[in-house]
């Protein structure tokens, strides 16, 4: 009977987005009606195929959902790949501007790359790799199957789409122009959808969970899930301009628009990129680990402090602008009281290894689980340091920001995403074991170096820069042009695209080796059944 | 591992008595270190946010005790550098254009003045270094083939108020027409090839001889009967090599067939006099001032 209704919906969807497509007033709307026609008219064929077939419900509701969380790590293996693919390429793009080539202008030159770089990482690698582990840890630590039957996998291919349909978008021009919450209203809509419906079966499943307590783990999950919600709810509000094109107006303007802005760009640092992998942290670690968490305590104060603090750290991306200054200290104040809350989870996940830490030496893959704490612990002592003022004046608009996001970025959520990946793969395809642990090892010396490259190159050109920009006379006037600064960076823009190739290749042996773990590697004979852990 | 063993076989602390899929907890106390840095952030950021504005309230938000103001520092500095410059620059304003390069104090004033305007307002088109952008409409300022004139006077004009631009009605200004429109495509053909024939090898000799009929009776009156352009109405020198839209039979057809007048904005609207002068002065002793 579902399945006459799903038909129905698919089939409605397919109609209006074929009529949409025709009324589109620009090219980028076009191009995103069709793709939602032909996705919806592939679900309608998939449905029809499958209907009448017997469900056996009961079989099913005792096992853990982990067909999505498999999809979930080939997806997070693959946009991690593509985003890391064009994060080289505009790397180089910068450093050498004929690869702006004339033939792809207006559809392959930076400008259009680059949101289609920052978005493929964040949201596209690490959005899948934290909707594909939320879901295999939610189900472990409450001992239930996922909740809602098969909805997870509307969250699944939904995300999907709202990854295709904005990386469309940002290729043929279709930008809301707001850092990291580039696309248009369509896409912030279909998001919308996707996220309270992911909402929702985490919070089913929480709620329906054999376990007495709420694991650590899924308080991070379910804050990161509840706050992203919400920013993204209220960043995104604008009035379409016409229901058939992608252009739409912001409903705040100016000073608040931007403080909206980066309310919204700060937490999704704050909630997505860490509330989230501090969720994956406080699981795979201590079972990579085999030992206890390190304190319980200290991870309540911790997570508390975290989340209230977090939200009001935002203003410290606009010090020295429109902004009020009482806005911008209170911004810079809240930055730097977070320091420690952050540090809260780089001790615990370190500590957790006291007793363990001889492990380090022969497990490339707790090895890997570390060090993303440590730049984990780099970065969140580095982002307090730059929120103040004096510090900011200098950092601020150069690759100084850069550098501090891509160590975050690359060294605390690609290192400890890869880590439970090595981890996930082999349990979720039954096998024994990795095919390859000195693959592991090379991936981890490729990455890390390729991160130390990448975090001093774009260190060292972000003081130069700052110093450049403010140096004056004698008489107070500008010694460098713009242009001028932008030369001398040169030769670390090289060192910075070596880096990212060094952490392209490991992702890529990274592939290979889970590949070749699903296919050689022995199989394992139990199965996993969602029962409570005592 | 066995349970019991995961008792911190150190200190002994006992886990909470949670698991959650093998996970426990250990009971340890937060580390103090971690607690009191904790506690000195707090501490501080109350201190700080006393000390500068920073709680909002209904009309306004606390000012802080220290009167702490980005808007009013910034003001500040740039008044101290004004009121230290303020008699230099009035003698730079008032000066005669053809003297500041006799006094050597105002000169190398100007011309350190006028570097940093170039650096913030010119250089965008005419590049960090006054070399522009070849064969893209972009003037080459180092060199002595001006469009305009390379005196203080005409130089210190065109910056004052531009070239074509509708904001200022003392803008320079002339209009290369599009040829396209008016000669055949033969017609340019042979234009194009009498052109190169000016300063070395045209791509077909034997349109040269009709393209010197068509020149004279098109392009001469304002590029000359010769060809070395005039600078009264912008038309440049077409035989000497340096091209303002590129050299070549192609280059020279385009802009024939449909012509690019470059604009330059007036800045007597964004900069001062003295700054205006400086940056003439800056200009014209770059190597081709007259």
């Amino acid at each position: 009977m579902a399945n006459y209704f799903k038909l129905i919906v698919f089939g409605m969807i397919a109609l209006l987005a074929l009529i949409a497509s025709n009324y589109a007033r620009d090219i980028a709307y076009q191009a995103q009606a069709l793709i939602v026609m032909i996705v919806a008219a592939v679900a309608f064929l998939v449905t029809l195929r499958n209907t009448d077939e017997p469900v056996p419900v009961a079989v099913r509701e005792q096992s853990y959902f982990d067909g999505v969380v498999r999809y979930g790590v080939i997806a997070t293996a693959f946009w991690g790949v593509v985003g890391f693919l064009a994060g080289t390429f505009i790397a180089f793009q910068l450093a050498f501007p004929a690869l702006n080539f004339e033939w792809a202008q207006g559809i392959a030159n930076f400008g259009r790359l680059r949101p289609l770089h920052t978005s493929a990482v964040i949201f596209a690698f690490g959005g899948n790799a934290l909707i594909a582990t939320s879901f295999y840890v939610v189900q472990r630590t409450s001992a239930a199957r996922l909740w809602g039957g098969s909805a997870a996998w509307w969250v699944f291919w939904g995300y999907q789409l709202v990854i295709v349909l904005a990386a469309v978008g940002y290729l043929l021009g279709a930008t809301q122009s707001k850092e990291y919450a580039e696309p248009e209203w369509m896409v912030d809509w279909l998001l919308t959808v996707v996220w309270l419906l992911y909402l929702a079966i985490f919070l089913g499943t929480i709620i329906r969970r054999k376990e007495k307590h709420i694991y650590v783990a899924n308080w991070f999950y379910l804050s990161f899930i509840v706050t992203v919600a919400m920013l993204h709810v209220f960043n995104n509000l604008s009035i379409p301009v016409s229901l058939f094109g992608s252009k739409s107006v912001q409903v705040f303007a100016g000073v608040q628009d931007a403080m909206t802005q980066w309310w919204y760009g700060h937490n999704a640092v704050g909630f997505f990129l860490t509330a989230g992998f501090l969720g994956m942290m406080y699981y795979f670690i201590p079972k990579q680990a085999e030992r206890p968490v390190y304190s319980y305590k200290l991870s309540i104060i911790h997570f508390w402090a975290l989340i209230f603090i977090y939200i009001w750290a935002g203003p410290h991306h606009l010090h020295y602008t429109a902004l009020p200054d009482w806005a911008s200290t209170l911004g810079m104040v809240f930055s730097i009281v977070l320091w420690m809350p952050s540090w809260g989870g780089m001790i615990n996940g370190l500590m957790t290894l006291s007793g363990a830490w001889d492990k380090l030496r022969t497990d490339p893959i707790l090895r890997m689980l570390v060090i993303s704490v440590g730049f984990y612990g780099m970065s969140t002592f580095e982002g307090p340091m730059m929120s103040i003022r004096a510090v900011n004046s200098l950092s601020h608009y150069t690759d100084w920001t850069i550098g501090h996001v891509h160590s975050g970025a690359l060294g605390w959520n690609g290192m400890i995403t890869f880590g439970a990946l090595y981890f996930l793969v082999p349990r979720l395809w039954n096998r024994e074991r990795l095919y390859s642990l000195s693959a592991v090892s090379w991936h981890f010396w490729l990455a890390t170096i390729g991160i130390v490259l990448y975090a001093a190159a774009m260190w060292v050109t972000g003081i130069m820069e700052g110093l450049m920009w403010r140096e004056v006379d004698a008489n107070g006037f500008l010694v460098n042009s713009f242009a001028d600064t932008v030369a001398a960076k040169f030769p670390m823009y090289v060192v910075r695209g070596t880096g990212g190739v060094m952490y392209l290749t490991g992702a890529l042996i990274m592939c290979w080796n889970l590949w070749m773990t699903v296919k050689r590697s022995p199989a394992t004979q139990s199965t996993p059944v969602a029962q409570p852990a005592e | 591992m066995s349970v019991k063993d995961k008792k911190d076989q150190n200190n002994q602390v006992p886990t909470t008595g949670h698991s959650w899929d093998g996970i426990e907890e250990f009971d340890n106390p937060m580390p103090r270190w971690w607690l009191w840095t904790f506690y000195a952030c707090i501490v501080w950021a109350i201190g700080y946010s006393i000390a500068y504005p920073a709680w909002p309230l209904i009309s306004k938000a606390t000012p802080g005790l220290l009167g702490f103001s980005t808007r009013a520092e910034v003001a500040k500095d740039i008044a101290e550098v004004e009121q230290s410059l303020a008699q230099i620059n009035a003698t730079l304003a008032n000066a005669e254009l053809t003297e500041i390069s006799a006094d050597p104090e105002l000169l190398g004033y100007a011309k350190n003045k006028g570097a940093a305007v170039f650096r913030t307002w010119c250089a965008q088109c005419h590049g960090s270094g006054a070399a522009g952008v070849q064969a893209n409409g972009y003037p080459n300022l180092l060199d002595n083939d001006w469009l305009w004139g390379g005196t203080m006077e005409d130089i210190h004009l065109t910056i004052t108020h531009g070239i074509r631009n509708t904001s200022d009605e003392d803008a320079r200004f002339s209009e290369m027409p599009s040829f396209g429109e008016i000669l055949e495509k033969e017609e340019i053909s042979q234009v194009a090839n009498y052109v190169m024939s000016l300063t070395g090898d045209p791509q077909d000799v034997t349109q040269v001889a009709a393209g010197e009929t068509v020149f004279l009776d098109n392009c001469a009156a304002c590029h000359a009967d010769d060809g070395t352009g005039d600078r009264y109405q912008g038309a440049p020198n077409l035989t000497d090599a340096i091209w303002l839209y590129g050299d070549g039979y192609d280059n020279i057809v385009a802009q024939v067939t449909k012509a690019r007048n470059g604009v330059m904005p007036n800045w007597n609207t964004r900069l001062d006099e003295a700054e205006i002068r400086a940056v003439s002065t800056y200009v014209h002793s770059l190597g081709g001032g007259e």
